[in-house]
């Protein structure tokens, strides 16, 4: 029973480093997307997904080495990466970020 | 009699964190497979919105779910973090796609229409 137990634990850490390299791949994917992008708008949305992963990778970390003070870090990450994307989108909309005639 | 249960429990809760870890990185991955596959601006954002948002879910209420089970720590920022995400993706894909639209990219469709243009333009014929 206990040899069980200990074996669950295991397959939380397996499961862990199997899922880093998963989102490790994944963003492998998106940098050529970043890269080899048609328009400007395939690397926003990309860039976007980038963000996600990372959020990602740091709750897995979180797991990994059992912390709480990465929680934070993923909050914030959440938080800048909203307001990143809606800049670049009003960038590509109307090329400035902060309109400053209010019609 | 009560560590045997308190044991099979620690067990199954050992699963079940491991099964949505897995879960939520299945899907991040899944949703920039059709990053790379699809053909148009509209549909990756269709792929990487909707994948990526169940993805991070997935991750952030595993890790949760290790911190309360494990080490009997409440963290209510990963469940913030959930709460954020749900709100601001479809945010986010939505300023893109318009953006997109007004920056010309062209949908690729089967029917050669795009209602939204026909929109833009029946407005612009109705304020004049």
């Amino acid at each position: 029973m206990n040899q069980l137990l200990s074996a669950s634990y295991t397959i939380i850490e397996i499961a862990t480093i199997i899922c880093l390299a998963a989102i490790s791949v994944s963003l492998i994917l998106l940098v050529y997307r970043i890269i080899t992008g048609p328009t400007s708008a395939d690397r926003a949305v990309a860039l976007d997904s980038v963000g996600m992963n990372m959020m990602g990778m740091a709750a897995l970390t979180a797991v990994l080495i059992p912390t709480t003070k990465i929680n934070d870090v993923i909050l914030l990450i959440g938080i800048l990466l909203f307001i990143g994307t809606v800049a670049i989108a009003k960038y590509l909309e109307k090329g400035v970020i902060i309109d400053r005639d209010l019609d | 009699m009560l560590s045997l249960i308190e044991t099979w429990t620690e067990i199954i809760a050992n699963i079940i964190i491991a099964f949505f870890l897995l879960s939520g990185a299945f899907f991040l991955l899944s949703s920039s497979i059709g990053v790379i596959r699809f053909p148009d601006v509209y549909t990756r954002l269709h792929a990487t919105t909707k994948g990526a948002t169940l993805g991070i879910s997935g991750l952030l209420i595993g890790a949760f779910l290790f911190l309360y089970l494990q080490h009997d720590i409440v963290s209510g920022k990963l469940l913030l973090a959930v709460v954020f995400t749900l709100l601001t993706s479809p945010v986010a894909g939505h300023m893109i796609s318009r953006a997109a639209h007004r920056a010309g990219a062209k949908p690729v469709t089967r029917h050669r229409t795009d209602e939204y243009e026909q929109a833009i333009q029946k407005q612009k014929q109705h304020q004049k």
